[in-house]
């Protein structure tokens, strides 16, 4: 039964996985791609942490593996943030297609040949 | 305890390899760019994969101490993202502060 979940997971989080990384590759802009990395990387990763506790069956593990899934969801939304507010305000080209960039006039101070 | 039946050992080396291949993809947008931010993104990705893979190592080979090597891993990672992130940051201060000197001066001739 344990071993079930264990694949099951083990592939579902493995696929989560490989569609962050093609959303990485594939996606038009950084913010856009930041979507991909931070959402479907953190669940892929957590699908397959849940897959170790499952195998071992064993409170020290599971504990471990729960500590590591909280650290990641604790860690993803503030590395996302820092990392959204510093590429919008180094001033990258959004996609062609955005048309709602409620930022544009307020947070580009000086910055005008981009 | 490592993995014994059939198909959890075709489980882990199938995470294995589609975790390689993500991990390869996202070092393709690392290499790619176009700019700074991007290639913080891609490696903040690459070392989430990584957390992945050495979970799933761990359930391949029945080593349990990988587990422990991923949180050190994700510690260490978290860190050097968000030094990135605030290394960006300020230097995108820098220069639209010097833009902004620059354009102060200028209005004043």
């Amino acid at each position: 039964m344990n071993e079930i979940v264990t694949a099951l997971l083990l592939v579902l989080g493995s696929l989560f996985s490989f569609v962050a990384a093609l959303g990485m590759l594939r996606l038009p802009d950084t913010v856009i791609r930041m979507h991909a990395a931070t959402k479907a990387g953190t669940l892929g990763a957590g699908l397959i942490l849940i897959a170790v506790a499952f195998f071992y069956a064993d409170l020290g593990i599971t504990l471990r593996a729960l500590a590591a899934i909280t650290f990641l969801l604790l860690t993803a939304p503030v590395a996302a943030h820092l990392i959204g507010r510093a590429a919008y305000y180094s001033g990258i080209r959004l996609w062609k297609k955005t048309w709602i960039d409620q930022l544009k006039d307020r947070y580009h101070p000086g910055q005008t040949d981009r | 305890m490592a993995a014994d039946t059939a198909f959890v050992v075709f489980a882990g080396r199938f995470a294995l390899v589609v975790l390689l291949m993500s991990i390869f993809l996202a070092l393709a947008r690392l290499i790619k760019g176009p700019d700074a931010a991007d290639r913080i993104v891609a490696l903040d990705l690459v070392s989430v994969l990584i957390v992945a893979f050495l979970a799933a190592y761990s359930i391949f080979s029945g080593e349990t101490a990988f587990l422990d090597v991923a949180i050190g891993y994700a510690l260490i990672a978290f860190l050097g993202t968000v030094a990135l992130a605030r290394f960006l940051m300020r230097s995108a201060m820098r220069r639209s502060e010097t833009a902004n000197l620059a354009d102060k001066a200028s209005n004043d001739e």
